[in-house]
């Protein structure tokens, strides 16, 4: 069951369509500051851009910081939105249902496709991210092979390909939790555009609530407070703190959203 | 093969199944009854544990269902509310994909699988065309297909024959009549009474949730005790007959007695041309609609 999801989840030209849209944006940033060599000034605009005008293998951490905010979320909130949704509205879930399928297990199965559609997506950012970058943008220190780290100080090529590593399993942790809180409202609502835009309801309003000094108190729970804390990840020496609240924070998010929705779709009439 | 114990369902304050009693024998052709909103759906839902009963309990295929549908349902087909596919997938890869979604589709013998059910229910030809472009008697077919794949031993099936011309609902009444007698039974929900009188050998009338009539069609069928006649001299049989007619209606007259050949014996040796003679039977229009009260959804609120 869980490879027929993927399977059907991977021959979708909706994905494909998505990936190269979330991809074209960061293509397009890059192209324009090989055109025009025109960086944001350090310390302002997204994270990492200012550097990669030196060096191009830091563009895959710029490309994030880039589609982190926004596209990533609105593409993972529409692929979790129609897991259970879709196929109500379709029809096609009674009769899955009937197949049969066990409820548990189409749940997992749609889970396990929303997160490969979360790995698959990082993955083609940060690999077309490199390439352009490196071809457009150029190395910086081909011979010594390190990089100015956030704070200043080199790090080699391997500290970097491991810190970029940890970056893209961060954000795709961040992702799931997105996909958590989509795939709950999917089995909730009626129509899967319900439940994306539910989803992003939920991700507007914190990263809203992040900018009101009122909500202070509510800060340190909100879903997108830590997600751009990848950064951290490279200054010198890594500054864990806020990486680790966010990783356990987006933790509490999966387990307590996979739970509802689980319970809600087991007890759920299907009238669909 | 089925059996409810006062299966009930609320949804809210409304109650859409009440007290549902159903009882359906191996090798029945059963066809259930009902207006539009009356609970067929439901009931279905509930049969298949798609809808989880307020209270009372489901037997299917001697387990209790929802909790036992491993066992239960691999060996059901279904089709609930009419089919669902994926449009953009020709009708062979919905049903491939089907197959492979559940346990019990073994790789190597799907694609025959797929192809023989087709073939069952006349879409052998069709290939390549996104289900999207079929119309609505190919999807019906294709649902149908999907129901058989399973080789089941219970079909149960709303509205089959919805939107098929003429020919098809006679090529889908024979197939289902086919493989009734190769031993599965269906469970046939439907408002065409029609298409009940022509497959089923049992009937279920639900009414307002409620099933309000279960017995043997041909019980129901049972002559009234009169015989309809058409005769060019009517005034001869009134004459030679008096009291026995009860009813004339132009050339046709209807006569109180069991004995239909006796009759005929009598106005023919009286000479009268008898044009038409059969013993008068109940329709299942008139069982149906004695037994219901008004449909529900034609019901001022």
């Amino acid at each position: 069951m869980i490879g027929v999801e993927i399977a059907k989840m991977l021959r979708s030209r909706r994905t494909w369509s998505t990936i190269l849209l979330i991809d074209s944006l960061p293509t397009l940033v890059a192209v324009l500051l090989a055109l025009t060599d025109l960086g944001p000034r350090p310390g302002t605009g997204p994270a990492f851009l200012s550097a990669v005008l030196t060096d191009g293998t830091l563009f895959p951490l710029a490309a994030l910081a880039i589609v982190l905010p926004l596209f990533l979320p609105i593409a993972v909130s529409i692929t979790a939105g129609e897991a259970i949704a879709g196929e109500a509205q379709q029809g096609t879930l009674r009769y899955l249902l009937v197949r049969p399928v066990g409820r548990t297990q189409l749940l997992v199965a749609k889970l396990v496709s929303v997160l490969v559609f979360v790995v698959l997506t990082i993955l083609v950012v940060a690999v077309t991210a490199y390439v352009v970058g490196t071809l457009l943008l150029g190395q910086a220190d081909v011979i010594g092979g390190g990089v100015t780290s956030v704070s200043g100080s080199q790090l080699t090529t391997q500290e970097l390909a491991l810190r970029t590593l940890l970056a893209l399993g961060y954000a795709m942790l961040c992702m799931t939790g997105v996909a958590a809180i989509g795939l709950f409202l999917s089995t909730m609502a009626d129509s899967p555009l319900g439940a994306a835009l539910g989803t992003l309801t939920v991700l507007i309003s914190s990263t809203l609530l992040l900018t009101l000094d009122a909500a202070q108190s509510l800060h340190p729970y909100l879903p997108t407070r830590y997600w751009l804390s990848f950064v951290d990840l490279f200054r010198d020496p890594i500054l864990w703190r806020d990486v680790e609240r966010g990783a356990l924070l987006q933790v509490v998010y999966v387990a307590v959203f996979l739970g509802a929705a689980w319970a809600n779709f087991m007890t759920k009439d299907i009238t669909a | 093969m089925i059996r409810t114990e006062g299966l009930t369902k609320r949804f809210g304050s409304i109650i859409a199944v009440d007290d549902l009693s159903l009882d359906v024998h191996e090798g029945d052709v059963y066809g259930f009854l009902g207006a539009n909103g009356s609970g067929k759906t439901t009931t279905v839902r509930m049969l298949l544990g798609l809808v989880l009963a307020t209270s009372g309990s489901a037997d299917v295929l001697g387990h209790p269902m929802p909790a036992d549908w491993r066992t239960v349902l691999p060996q059901v087909g279904a089709m609930v509310e009419g089919p669902a596919f994926y449009g953009q997938r020709s009708g062979r890869a919905n049903l491939s994909l089907l197959d492979a979604s559940g346990i019990g589709g073994n790789r190597h013998t799907r694609a025959g699988r797929v192809d023989d059910v087709l073939e069952q229910v006349g879409l052998g030809h069709v290939d390549r065309r996104p289900v999207r472009a079929y119309s609505l008697g190919m999807r019906q077919r294709l649902g149908l297909a999907a129901a058989l794949l399973r080789v089941p031993r219970l079909l149960v099936l709303d509205e089959p024959t919805n939107g098929l011309d003429p020919q098809g609902i006679r090529d889908i009444r024979g197939l289902l009549l086919a493989l009734n007698a190769a031993g599965t039974t269906i469970f046939l929900s439907s408002h065409l009474l029609a298409e009940v009188e022509q497959m089923c050998t049992r009937v279920g009338v639900l009414d307002r949730g409620r099933l309000v009539l279960q017995e043997r069609l041909d019980v129901l069928q049972r002559p009234t005790g009169r015989v309809q006649v058409r005769t060019s001299d009517a005034a001869g049989v009134r004459a030679l007959l008096n009291g026995a007619v009860e009813g004339i209606d132009g050339d046709r007259l209807l006569v109180r007695t069991h004995d239909a050949a006796e009759l005929n014996q009598r106005l023919v040796g009286a000479g009268i041309p008898v044009l038409e003679l059969a013993p008068e039977r109940h329709s299942l229009e008139d069982v149906v609609l004695a037994a219901t009260s008004i449909a529900p959804d034609r019901e001022l609120r």
